[in-house]
């Protein structure tokens, strides 16, 4: 409600000091009010009745089938791996983005835009797709299927194989966040602080890393979002072997499947919750990012 | 600290920025690195700094060869041209900054390094301003932060990049006086770049005049402005009128006009003669040869100097005349008046391909 009150305030201002808003783009009041109501409208109908028909779902049966939908062995497995996944990808995707971001806008070198746009790959390939690479390339029939069975290691349809996918689909989060924020930001402040003594390590850790971190922190989060939710390329790579290899989404997936619905959108309020507490700690670092 | 520059050159791709520079700075100089964009003096001055790597050449610190030393260990102090100021640490934070990341061993205790800074902030009259962030300072006083934080980390060698490149007329006055003044308590050997041919004039000891990544002439303001090298000089310092003619026996003859020309003998073909504004005299009766006939098409009076803008009659060209408010009140002339000018003192070039 307050997004509409705030529109409405700008336009009567720019129609007092009639010069602050071109006047070709001042619309009758009729107009105005029609496009707010259909776009509340959608999103009522798109998003809000949905997400609200989730929980209706989980509570449907009452609180105790809910606690008892997420907290049966099989759905305590599947949040502890989805977890484990995250808290794995995460910090090396981090690690990743701020290398990469780093070697594209503080060096100049030949292959850069091919770099670009090979960290663009994961966006383009559709997540089957990138699970299937995996089963190719370590699968019992694929390249080094054969090598990995003889050292008795396991990468498809066990954790790694679920890291690597996930790895692979969330690569592009956090380093396109901080390549045009770095972009903008130049090299001289780095160049400042070597000229005043400052060492590499100390450089980045006091000059670099202060200016892009709610950048970084933003791209952490996105990543993180996608990296618990992610489905179709972990499907591919996990095997669904119950209790072991399955996370959130996939166990919802099989819940729903088998008619379990309750505990299909017990499991789905879960993460419901994980994406709402995302967008609002989105919005903060939006928020506080701007007035820094 | 001296700086001697050998031999100096850089390329970037097939741009070649610098072309064999080789410079000797003594300690304690104000030097101005003056040129049009894309001469190379900021190349240079990166160079110096350590921020740029050099294709070929050596810089020596006091005899010692630098050239590859690593940036943070010259002991230099750059001011960049956009000050690259910490955008998130405060006016203090940002001045102690090369104090407080020296390794331990070097590193003054705190107390000192307050100490310190408040004194630095006193010095560009900042103290007030302490707990500001950069984006909530003016420009010319982002500047002052800026000249703070090298200056804290007692550099040998202060390096300036168009330091008051992006200030408005009047701060950039107060500051150049200001870095003077700094100069002359500091005594650290200073080099700016600029570009603006005024501010090297007036805050220079040594002016050095590049063009397309060469020296075009190194000497104190007075002699390049008034002795200046080659064409170039004189038209990048101050306005200039050319007469563009031909020299015979120590004449330069154009149009109506003759000009005697010591400086050089033999004839050529083509010669260009240089005069400043100021050089050239108004007469309102034609004397001799040495003086032709002008038509009066604008003055402007400011000042107490008066610019009087002349079509020449029997060229067509334009010339710039300065003369000062008494001389104009004594001549009494208007727009559209016909009057003679006399180029005194001036200065013959033959263009190069003639030369040889």
């Amino acid at each position: 409600m307050i997004a509409p009150l705030k529109i409405n305030k700008e336009t009567s201002m720019s129609m007092s000091h009639s010069s602050t808003k071109s006047y070709s783009l001042q619309e009758s009041a009729i107009t105005k009010w029609t496009l707010i109501i259909i776009s509340l409208l959608f999103l009522l109908l798109f998003l809000i009745l949905p997400l609200l028909s989730i929980f209706v779902m989980a509570f449907e049966k009452g609180w105790e089938t809910y606690i008892a939908s997420i907290t049966e062995p099989d759905a305590l497995s599947a949040i502890k791996l989805t977890l484990i996944v995250a808290i794995i990808v995460v910090p090396l995707n981090a690690i990743f983005g701020l290398v990469a971001a780093w070697a594209i806008t503080k060096f100049s070198f030949k292959g850069k835009n091919f770099l670009i746009t090979l960290i663009d790959l994961p966006f383009a390939i559709s997540p089957v797709i990138a699970g299937l690479i995996f089963i190719l390339l370590f699968g019992a029939g694929g390249y080094f299927g054969e090598w990995l069975l003889q050292h008795n290691l396991k990468i498809v349809f066990a954790l790694p194989g679920i890291v690597l996918a996930t790895l692979f689909v969330t690569f592009p989060f956090i380093v396109r966040e901080l390549i045009p924020l770095m972009q903008m930001q130049g090299i001289t402040e780095e160049e400042a602080s070597i000229s005043l003594g400052a060492s590499g390590l100390k450089t980045f850790l006091l000059v670099t890393l202060p200016n892009i971190k709610w950048g970084l922190l933003y791209g952490v989060i996105l990543c993180n979002a996608r990296a618990m939710g992610e489905f179709g390329a972990v499907s591919v790579v996990s095997g669904h072997i119950r209790g072991m290899t399955n996370t959130m989404p996939l166990h919802i997936e099989i819940l729903y499947n088998e008619y379990q619905f309750t505990a299909a959108f017990a499991v789905a309020s879960l993460m419901s919750i994980l994406a709402i507490v995302t967008i609002i700690i989105k919005n903060l670092i939006e928020w506080k990012a701007k007035n820094v | 600290m001296s700086i001697q520059i050998q031999q100096v050159s850089k390329s970037f791709g097939t741009f070649h920025a610098l072309n064999d520079i080789s410079i000797d700075i003594e300690s304690g100089e104000l030097i101005a690195l003056l040129g049009p964009s894309g001469s190379g003096k900021t190349t240079l001055l990166r160079i110096l700094a350590g921020l740029e790597s050099l294709d070929e050449g050596v810089i020596r610190f006091d005899g010692q060869n630098i050239t590859n030393v690593h940036p943070k260990e010259r002991q230099v102090g750059f001011v960049f041209q956009h000050y690259a100021l910490f955008r998130h640490m405060t006016v203090f934070d940002n001045v102690a900054y090369g104090l407080k990341v020296r390794p331990r061993k070097t590193r003054p205790p705190k107390a000192e390094i307050t100490k310190k800074v408040n004194e630095l902030l006193s010095l560009v009259k900042l103290e007030n301003l302490a707990n500001r962030y950069p984006s909530q300072l003016s420009g010319g006083q982002r500047q002052r932060v800026a000249l703070a934080r090298a200056l804290a980390v007692e550099p040998k060698v202060l390096l300036l990049d168009e330091p008051f490149g992006a200030l408005d007329a009047k701060v950039r006055k107060e500051l150049r006086r200001w870095l003077r003044k700094l100069h002359n308590e500091f005594h650290v050997t200073s080099i700016f770049v600029t570009h603006d041919q005024e501010e090297a004039l007036d805050v220079a000891n040594r002016i050095i005049v590049m063009n397309n990544g060469k020296i075009e002439q190194i000497g104190s303001p007075e002699e390049v402005y008034e002795h200046p090298k080659n064409p170039f000089v004189y038209n990048f310092l101050g306005n200039v009128n050319l007469f563009k003619g031909r020299l015979h026996n120590g004449k330069l003859t154009q149009g109506q006009l003759e000009v005697n020309v010591e400086s050089l003998h033999g004839s050529y073909e083509e010669a260009v003669g240089y005069v400043r504004p100021h050089e050239i005299h108004i007469e309102k009766v034609q004397v001799d040869n040495e003086t032709v006939g002008a038509k009066i098409v604008h003055i402007h009076v400011v000042g107490p100097i008066v610019q009087i803008e002349l079509r020449r009659e029997d060229t067509g060209e334009y010339l710039e005349a300065e003369i000062t408010k008494e001389h104009y009140k004594k001549l009494i002339v208007n727009k559209g008046d016909v009057v003679f000018i006399r180029p005194k003192q001036l200065k013959v070039f033959i263009p190069e391909d003639f030369s040889i």
